[in-house]
């Protein structure tokens, strides 16, 4: 299954990079993450993150489909 | 109409204002967020922001709908600064109008609390020290290594 990334703040200097697409086996946001952590070594664990697909918030145990765009989201600051 | 504007230029408070008047209303509210020269005891030189704008405006909009929902308001608008900022630059603004100025006041706040708390925007502190670290983000980092 292929899914393109795109990085925000603290995760994309942590990846050294805006955005990729990968193939990955992961069934959910949450598999996707812990594979990403293996990879990148992000610090910041699940609980603090939320996680969007497609430009909507989602659950970290919904079904990922081949194409989708998934955001994980570090703790926010605006203001 | 775009009810949030998420933007590189500085933003046009004047005509925002413009935008937001309205001649059933008697009272109107605003709110500007600035940069401050320190946070939690640490002097602060500049701020960059950052966002993933298609989520961050459509949340946006979202929280607008709700204020017009809870409030007796007739027009809310938004705006937060991406990019390079110096301390005094204006980040955010916020501004509302209404028939009453209880209403405008309440939902002015209501809206700025929740862009803080929901938009996904950052923000990377650099410091007088020459250190430089996204807002939030280090304290889940700690956080996470104690676990």
């Amino acid at each position: 299954m292929q899914i393109h990334i795109d990085y925000f703040a603290i995760l994309r200097e942590q990846a050294g990079r805006q955005r990729e697409t990968l193939q990955t086996d992961a069934k959910t946001p949450a598999h996707l993450y812990l594979q990403l952590c293996e990879q990148y070594g992000f610090e910041l664990i699940q609980a603090r993150l939320r996680v969007a697909i497609n430009d909507e918030f989602c659950d970290w145990s919904q079904n990922l489909s081949d194409g989708d765009r998934v955001v994980f989201i570090p703790p926010v600051a605006g203001g | 109409m775009s009810t949030f504007l998420l933007q590189k230029e500085p933003i046009d408070t004047a005509a925002l204002r413009q935008r937001v008047a309205d001649p059933d209303c008697g009272g109107y509210a605003s709110f500007e967020g600035w940069i401050r020269n320190e946070n939690e005891g640490r002097a602060v030189s500049r701020l960059e922001y950052e966002a993933y704008a298609p989520l961050a405006i459509a949340e946006a909009h979202r929280i607008v709908n709700e204020a017009l929902k809870r409030f007796e308001i007739n027009n809310a608008l938004s705006a937060h600064r991406l990019g390079a900022l110096d301390v005094g630059d204006l980040a955010v603004w916020v501004g509302v109008s209404a028939p009453h100025r209880a209403d405008a006041f309440a939902a002015c706040r209501y809206i700025i609390d929740e862009i803080k708390q929901r938009l996904p925007i950052w923000k990377k502190e650099h410091y007088a020290d020459g250190k430089a670290q996204w807002v939030n983000c280090a304290q889940c980092a700690s956080q996470a290594s104690l676990v």
